[in-house]
């Protein structure tokens, strides 16, 4: 099969490691990756043997099946190597470098042996091609991730600081939030509603949503979620905050809120009033001065 | 075999669920309690689950049952004390436990059964007249 | 999947649901997992293991702490040589909601954990696997 690498390939590497490592290093430090000053001459040396070595082993038992056991120790060393370079704040490129830099190196080895059929070598060098490449995009794949991980780590950080909780009266809460409600933020709201439901023994929670442009169906769900899990441990919930366009995408998706939900969030705190048993007064201020008492109507009315 | 005490707590009964239980003990409580609220003639269920920190869906469907058979002997059940991890992982199970009243604690739990054994008084009052 | 720890345990009588129940939150504990995510998969254990024990006649899970490119997990993987699950399908959607259906909670495992797979054929017992990561 044309492209097809074996035990061949990993001899050649092997036997050629003492030209293709110093001249891989040169075609990484031409990249550049030693002027930003986050990694030594001596360790980018270290990381490339052992690349080099894992890669020639992997090439021995299993050929150009990257998919396959033989390459988990590169696919370990590689995903350690990414981490720690997303961590130091390289570049994607500057990661793939490192493997992408590897090719004309190899390519090299190849064209000098003299054991090798020209079509031998042409398939060869197809081979190293495709498996370099999945390497490579493996390799950006795991820089990739480990961004993400720390753009959510630093999102939750956020939440926690961003959506504190209120005492609006004796057991009635009120939890504003404010901006894109996605499936990571909400868990960590919800969580710290509960906790708090439970801390000052609230009777009821609203959650007004002035402050959230957008509630679609991952949203709702969220926040109905949320409701449930108020309700099953003996606090109830309202909405508020609910704008006319929100009202009909919510209506459009088919989304239920069996909850009670008011435009504003003092529409909502009386519901809540009444609903725990009081009620506002107003007092007369006429009657708290002297010489105006039993004036009708009093002042300010 | 230990069994889950019962407390009688005014015209309540009171359990307190503190250990991780196994099946058969779960279903012991059950059949307990069905035999107290006959023999104290009680009006009320307070399950006290806030030191469980695991409620599945076998100890979802025992509070359903034992919701069910104390409505049918004139008894409210109020589960309290559930703690957020269990509410959040609840609701993600899809148990809804939707025939099971529910409280912060003891206290809005007793409060709870007063308020509907007062209405359901009431209601019986007016349709005597 | 690199695998730091294992072990596994048989699940033959009710103790033992009990027994894998504490196990998986040693696990999650060491892991790390926030409490919820512990919460969640003790309780997803404690719906495999029992499923394994009522519908399956018994037989035992696999406790693994994973750890793959810098990230930790837990794995457990439940077997038996019960009848097997024909629809398998069906078996994910119907649950406790339903009232009826074989009461499997397969679903709702499933939405507790990050990872969940299953194999099963009728006569041919059952594996369930569920992982939670960090």
């Amino acid at each position: 099969m044309a492209g097809e690498l074996n035990g061949e390939i990993a001899a050649l590497v092997n036997r050629n490691e003492q030209i293709i490592l110093p001249e891989w290093m040169e075609l990484q430090k031409k990249a550049g990756t030693l002027h930003t000053g986050r990694i030594s001459e001596g360790e980018l040396q270290s990381e490339s043997k052992n690349f080099l070595h894992l890669l020639r082993d992997a090439l021995a038992k299993g050929g150009s099946d990257f998919a396959g056991a033989a390459y988990e120790p590169a696919k370990a060393m590689l995903s350690e190597l990414s981490r720690s370079r997303a961590q130091q704040g390289f570049s994607p490129t500057e990661t793939a470098t490192f493997i992408f830099s590897l090719k004309q190196p190899l390519f090299n080895a190849v064209n000098r042996d003299k054991t090798f059929s020209a079509e031998r070598i042409a398939a060869v060098i197809w081979g190293l091609t495709l498996l370099l490449d999945e390497i490579g995009l493996y390799t950006l794949e795991i820089f990739q991730k480990s961004r993400e991980e720390v753009i959510v780590r630093q999102q939750r950080e956020i939440s926690e600081l961003s959506t504190p909780v209120v005492k609006l009266w004796d057991g009635i809460l009120a939890l504003p939030l404010i901006g894109t409600l996605d499936s990571q933020r909400t868990q960590v709201v919800m969580e710290n509603l509960l906790q708090t439901i439970v801390d000052v023994e609230a009777e009821i929670a609203i959650i007004d949503i002035t402050g959230v442009p957008t509630v679609d169906t991952l949203t709702a769900q969220h926040l109905l979620k949320t409701v449930a899990a108020a309700r099953l441990m003996g606090a109830d919930c309202l909405i508020s905050g609910i704008r006319p366009q929100i009202a009909q995408t919510m209506v459009h998706l088919g989304v239920e809120l069996n909850v009670i939900s008011k435009a504003s969030l003092a529409d909502a705190f009386a519901v809540a009033l009444r609903q725990t048993g009081r009620a506002v007064m107003k007092v007369n201020r006429a009657d708290k001065q002297t010489g105006l008492a039993g004036k009708a109507g009093g002042q300010g009315a | 075999m230990d069994r889950i005490p019962i407390l009688k707590f005014g015209n309540a009964l009171l359990v307190t669920i503190q250990v991780d239980m196994h099946d058969r003990l779960a279903t012991a409580l059950e059949e307990d309690l069905t035999g107290k609220i006959v023999s104290h003639n009680a009006r009320g269920v307070l399950i006290d689950i806030s030191a469980l920190e695991i409620v599945d869906s076998f100890i979802g469907r025992m509070l359903d049952n034992i919701a069910a058979v104390s409505r049918i002997l004139d008894a409210d059940t109020v589960v309290v004390g559930m703690r957020p991890a269990v509410a959040i992982t609840l609701v993600e199970l899809g148990l809804s436990l939707t025939g099971v009243k529910t409280a912060l604690n003891v206290e809005r739990g007793m409060a709870l059964i007063q308020d509907r054994l007062v209405e359901s008084e009431a209601a019986d009052a007016d349709d005597e007249d | 999947m690199p695998t730091t720890k294992t072990e596994r345990v048989d699940i033959s009588q009710s103790d033992d649901v009990v027994r894998v129940r504490q196990l998986t939150r040693t696990y999650a504990l060491e892991v790390g997992l926030s409490l919820v995510d512990q919460t969640k998969i003790v309780t997803a254990s404690s719906e495999l293991a029992r499923n394994t024990l009522d519908y399956g006649g018994g037989g035992q899970v696999m406790l693994e702490l994973l750890e793959q490119g810098g990230r930790r997990g837990v794995r457990l993987t439940f077997e038996d040589k019960g009848p097997g699950i024909a629809d398998i399908e069906q078996a994910l959607k119907d649950g406790f909601t339903s009232g009826k259906g074989m009461g499997l909670g397969l679903g709702g495992a499933k939405r507790l954990c990050n990872e969940f797979s299953i194999d099963s054929k009728p006569g041919e017992g059952t594996k369930v696997s569920i992982a939670r990561w960090k």
